[in-house]
């Protein structure tokens, strides 16, 4: 009987965080610049020089270990990891070993059947990024030589280490995506995997469904976006399993994903794992912290998306649904509201309608990241406005909205252009209600036969002459009166 | 003769008019010229820079332009691990060789600010590891005392020009004894500082729990004078304590009266030189005549102290050094296929026999399996030596031992024996551990070469050590001068 | 403890150090003489005693979140041993 396997993944996910300057020094914390121009002494590693601990760093790794429900030490220290890479300026990395800043923390998944998951967080400790490497070829090993820009090196990371709590690729997706989330509205980073700015490193093993041991696990390295980790996983699950059935065994290791191609190659094996000789950072004091600092940074902790998504449906009675797509992005959250402060809260669903339908169609259709929000919230509420005084008709509404995407005008603007707004004078559509009925003697036929659908028929008529804008309610009347007047109906 | 003034008469010459800065720079740099033959104390001469800043100076005072330095007009010689702008920085090494930086260190800020001339980079024990100046990647110094003895190290030059007086005041850099070392062998003044008092912004690192800048002059005066001016904040050093020294009075008549002053018998075992021995003897009792309270004492972990340093030095060393890779700056090898071959052969050719061995041993005792038999203990060592200190310090101002249990060596004595050159540190590491302040004052001679007394003080002590040292050298005042110096006269 | 001439050259690969062959004989017996003569530090029973990292105890250094001028890139790579296109630039990397 073939076994059944469970695939077992936890993640390393390194964060950049989004202070002004670097984590030891003062040079401006930069993504896209020229390189080696944001470099020093001391992120360069000249001799002599000493690395300063950035006051902000502190403060948001503390607000990221808050916000991911983690324990944050009172006594915490750095250490040195060795190794040598030309990308690390001095080869070494300050690090935290023994005693990070963060521990013992989770995060909440809602899964596909509906049900929540906690995955737990180990730790979290706050390092520095290297630099970048530039050469010919994907591979390192391809290029005759290899270009160093030192802008990065000294850039402040936070690396998440998760317990191996995760069960596939999906449910590493929804925590990677979750996790993401937090870190955004938290303001600590702008969590960009396509810059860099979020990593991750993959560990998988499988075993048979209902085994208590773990397999053995490899540790995926250059995992470079989401759809790359799940692709990994899935990748790394397979071969383990294949292995195994084969009658062989999985090593322990760390592989390269090459993504390009969709599979992994090894980079080292357990023999050969570096030997960071970690030591104490002899360079920086502790850091201390009283149980008032503490607090002190987690009053500056805003809303977090498992206690917006209740406000949601509670306060404003969203779907679970609607709630869940509006809070996944704090961008989109901030979005709605800032729409319904404008347009009220009465009009929460309404908005919650727009947000979820048509804005985000709109938004998928034209590829558009949660940063990019093609309308503002103040031209829905505007747009509801005109709805709700008759104005324009909700057929209408959905034009005038595909203009403002379009054109970025305002509604007002776009209604007054356009000569969108709604025909409510009773003698001009009077009027062309009697053409319309003039113009089509078999109908008038149909409608002395009875058939209630007839009028139906004009005034969609009507409404195709007045490209929309008759007022619906108007024009039935109308159509009716003129069907009488024709016909001497009395 | 302009060169054997001390700091604080040159200064007041200078700030009177009587001696242009000028003239004090042109009689440095001719004496430097007529004796460095012998000596061979600087890698760097920095005339042209010395003569620019001189008529700049002149030219100040003349216009009545900012305040008179505590150090204006006087020739100071910085060790060359400490960086200059501008002006090379080899830390002794040969992979630094053609090394310009681009920043001043702290100290050397302090030094420009108070009007110092900086008339060269003294030579040293590559990357500050020896105790003999003959690990200098490019040529050993030698003794202004007798040419054919070491001058001491790792501040093997720093010592050796204010000795020779090609400088009035010089700074050096102590990890387990390297400025209070050479002072003695050299018979001058050379000052260690409580951990955290001078900046090390700038000073090319070789342990960083134990690296600290002090200054070396031929008298107390002159040394507490360079010491007021490297000390202080910095906000660019995190172990830097944020602390200005208390002003330093010395004067009036020398007394020590009510100052206890702890012997630890540790300091006097086997090893220690009989002349030495008698030397510190005699200068105790004169300690004594000044009214201080002499009593026997015991740091029972002290012959640890020795193992953990050199456990606990090669350790941060080997992190330390680990960005001489020829990647950035400094020398790669010409002879290299790929990376890893460029980082293996520009180490080996860059670095020197003693560096190479506390890379090997700091890396070694770091490795796997080995960071809790080797460092983690070399760590709680330090403790142990560190409540040795705490407790004598409740009976005692202030510790007094030799500095050195022994003279200056001939050169080459102790080349081959590495573990031989280490123990005569025994009596200077123990202060690093502890990151105490620690004075040498010269104590007299010893078969024609110098002894200092070496005075131990509690944490941010450093003013204090400064006023016994001063009582004590102006109660037995050191006359002698080397050969160098007197042939001159 | 005596080293022997195979942790010599593990040890030398870490450190990325090259030695010679007469440097890996003198090493591996003046290391071994140097460990020997630290091991008296077992001797002492240090099991409750706390690790000493800093002499002079201090807490908390921090550095406010403003940035500092940058260096000059042609001042920093005037020193560099190969430089191209505003880089540093290393031999082909033949190490994971």
């Amino acid at each position: 009987m073939a076994t059944n396997w469970e695939t077992v993944v936890g993640l390393e996910v390194h964060v950049e965080l989004s202070t002004e300057t670097k984590v030891w020094c003062g040079c401006k914390n930069e993504f896209g610049a020229e390189p080696n121009v944001n470099v020093c002494p001391v992120c360069l590693a000249l001799p002599g020089s000493l690395p300063v601990l950035n006051a902000t760093a502190l403060q948001y790794i503390i607000k990221a270990g808050l916000a991911l429900n983690c324990t944050i030490a009172h006594f915490s220290k750095f250490d040195r990891k060795n190794y040598f890479y030309p990308d690390s300026p001095m080869n070494y990395q300050i690090s935290q070993l023994d005693l990070p800043l963060c521990r013992n923390g989770w995060v909440e998944i809602v899964l596909a059947d509906g049900s929540t998951k906690r995955i737990r967080i180990n730790r979290i400790h706050l390092e520095n990024d290297a630099g970048k490497l530039l050469h010919a070829g994907d591979d390192v090993a391809e290029g005759e030589s290899s270009l160093v820009d030192f802008n990065r090196a000294g850039v402040p990371l936070i690396e998440i280490v998760t317990e191996p709590d995760l069960r596939s690729a999906e449910e590493a997706g929804l925590f990677l995506n979750k996790l993401k989330a937090i870190i955004k509205y938290c303001g600590v980073s702008d969590v960009k995997m396509e810059e860099g700015s979020m990593r991750c490193d993959v560990n998988t093993s499988v075993r048979p469904v209902g085994a208590t041991e773990y397999g053995t696990r490899s540790e995926l390295k250059n995992v470079n976006s989401f759809s790359a980790a799940l692709r990994g996983i899935e990748y790394e699950a397979k071969r383990h399993i294949a292995l195994i059935e084969a009658g062989g065994t999985v090593d322990q290791e760390t592989r390269s994903w090459r993504d390009a191609k969709g599979v992994s190659v090894v980079l080292r094996s357990k023999e050969e794992a570096n030997d960071y000789r970690y030591f104490p950072e002899p360079d920086l004091p502790p850091v201390v912290l009283t149980e008032e600092d503490i607090e002190r940074v987690r009053a500056t902790l805003p809303e977090l998306p498992d206690a917006i998504l209740r406000r949601l449906t509670t306060e404003y009675g969203l779907s679970a649904y609607d709630a869940a797509v509006i809070v996944a992005e704090k961008e989109s959250a901030e979005w709605f509201h800032e729409a319904v402060a404008l347009a009220g809260a009465g009009n929460a669903k309404a908005v919650a309608n727009w947000q979820t339908n048509e804005l985000n169609r709109v938004m998928n259709a034209k590829g558009l990241g949660p940063d990019q929000i093609p309308v503002q919230p103040r031209q829905l509420a505007e747009l509801l406005q005109l709805m709700e005084k008759g104005v324009i008709t909700g057929k209408i509404a959905k034009t005038v909205f595909e203009k403002i995407v379009e054109t970025g005008k305002d509604p007002e603007v776009i209604v007054k252009e356009e000569g969108l707004s709604q025909v409510a004078d009773e003698g001009e559509l009077a009027k062309v209600a009697m053409e319309v009925v003039v113009a089509n003697p078999k109908v008038i036929e149909d409608w002395k036969a009875g058939k209630a659908a007839a009028a139906q028929f004009l005034v969609g008529q009507m409404m195709k002459a007045t490209r929309g804008r008759a007022n619906p309610q108007l024009a039935v009347k109308l159509v009716t009166e003129a069907l009488r007047q024709h016909t001497g109906q009395a | 003769m302009t060169h054997n003034l001390s700091a604080s008469r040159l200064n007041k010459a200078f700030a009177s008019g009587e001696l242009s800065a000028v003239e004090i720079t042109e009689a440095f740099l001719a004496r430097i010229e007529a004796t460095e033959p012998a000596v061979r104390a600087f890698l760097t001469v920095t005339a042209d820079q010395a003569r620019d800043r001189a008529k700049k100076l002149d030219g100040r005072r003349r216009n009545g332009d900012g305040e008179i330095g505590l150090l204006a007009g006087v020739p100071v010689a910085v060790k060359d691990n400490m960086c200059t702008e501008g002006i090379r920085t080899t830390c002794g090494s040969k992979i630094l060789g053609d090394y310009v930086p681009p920043y001043d260190a702290d100290v050397v800020e302090r030094l420009r600010a108070a009007g110092a001339i900086i008339i060269g980079k003294t030579n040293m024990d590559e990357f500050a590891m020896g105790s003999s100046g003959e690990n200098s990647g490019f040529w050993p110094t030698k003794n202004p005392w007798d040419p054919g003895r070491i001058p001491g190290g790792s501040s093997s030059g720093s010592a050796a020009a204010v000795a020779a007086e090609q400088v009035t005041l010089s700074l050096g850099s102590d990890t387990g004894g390297s400025i209070r070392q050479p002072a003695a062998m050299c018979g001058i003044v050379g000052l260690k500082p409580t951990y955290g008092y001078v900046s090390r912004y700038g000073l090319v690192a070789f342990a960083s729990s134990l690296d600290q800048i002090g200054p070396f002059a031929r008298d107390v005066e002159d040394c507490a004078r360079l010491f007021e001016v490297i000390a202080g904040g910095d906000r660019r050093d995190s172990t830097n304590a944020g602390r200005t020294p208390p002003a330093i009075k010395l004067g009036g008549e020398p007394s020590l009266k009510g100052v206890r002053l702890g012997v630890p018998r540790e300091y006097f075992g086997a090893g220690i030189d009989p002349e030495v021995k008698a030397r510190i003897d005699e200068a105790i009792v004169k300690l004594a005549s000044l009214g201080a309270e002499i009593g026997e004492c015991s740091l029972p972990h002290t012959e640890y102290a020795l193992s953990a340093y050199y456990i606990l030095a090669p350790a941060e060393c080997s992190a330390n050094l680990a960005r001489f890779d020829g990647v950035r700056y400094g020398h790669r090898t010409l002879d290299s296929g790929g990376l890893l071959e460029m980082y293996m052969k520009t180490r080996q050719e860059g670095f020197g026999d003693e560096v190479k061995r506390r890379i090997m041993i700091g890396t070694y005792a770091l490795s796997s399996g080995y960071y809790d038999a080797y460092y983690k203990k070399a760590q709680q060592v330090r403790t142990l030596v560190i409540r040795d200190f705490e407790q004598v310090f409740r009976q005692f101002d202030a510790l007094i031992t030799p500095t050195s249990p022994i003279t200056a060596w001939g050169l080459g004595e102790k080349t081959d024996d590495p573990l031989a050159m280490y123990l005569a540190d025994a009596c200077t590491i123990p202060v690093n551990l502890a990151g105490l302040p620690g004075i040498s004052v010269p104590c007299g001679l010893a078969n024609g070469m110098p002894v200092g007394l070496q005075l131990i003080g509690k944490h941010f002590d450093d003013h204090k050590l400064l006023q016994y040292a001063w009582a004590y050298s102006k109660a037995a005042p050191f006359d002698a001068r080397p050969p160098l110096g007197k042939g001159d006269k | 403890m005596a080293l022997t001439r195979s942790q010599v050259e593990h040890v030398s690969r870490l450190a990325r150090l090259g030695l010679s062959e007469v440097e890996k004989e003198h090493l591996t017996e003046q290391l071994s003489r140097i460990l020997e003569h630290v091991e008296s530090m077992n001797r002492l029973n240090t099991t409750d005693v706390t690790p000493t990292y800093h002499a002079v105890a201090l807490q908390n250094v921090l550095r406010e979140d403003k940035p500092h001028q940058s260096l000059d890139r042609a001042k920093v790579l005037s020193q560099a041993p190969e430089a191209e296109a505003g880089c540093f630039k290393v031999p082909k990397i033949t190490e994971g």
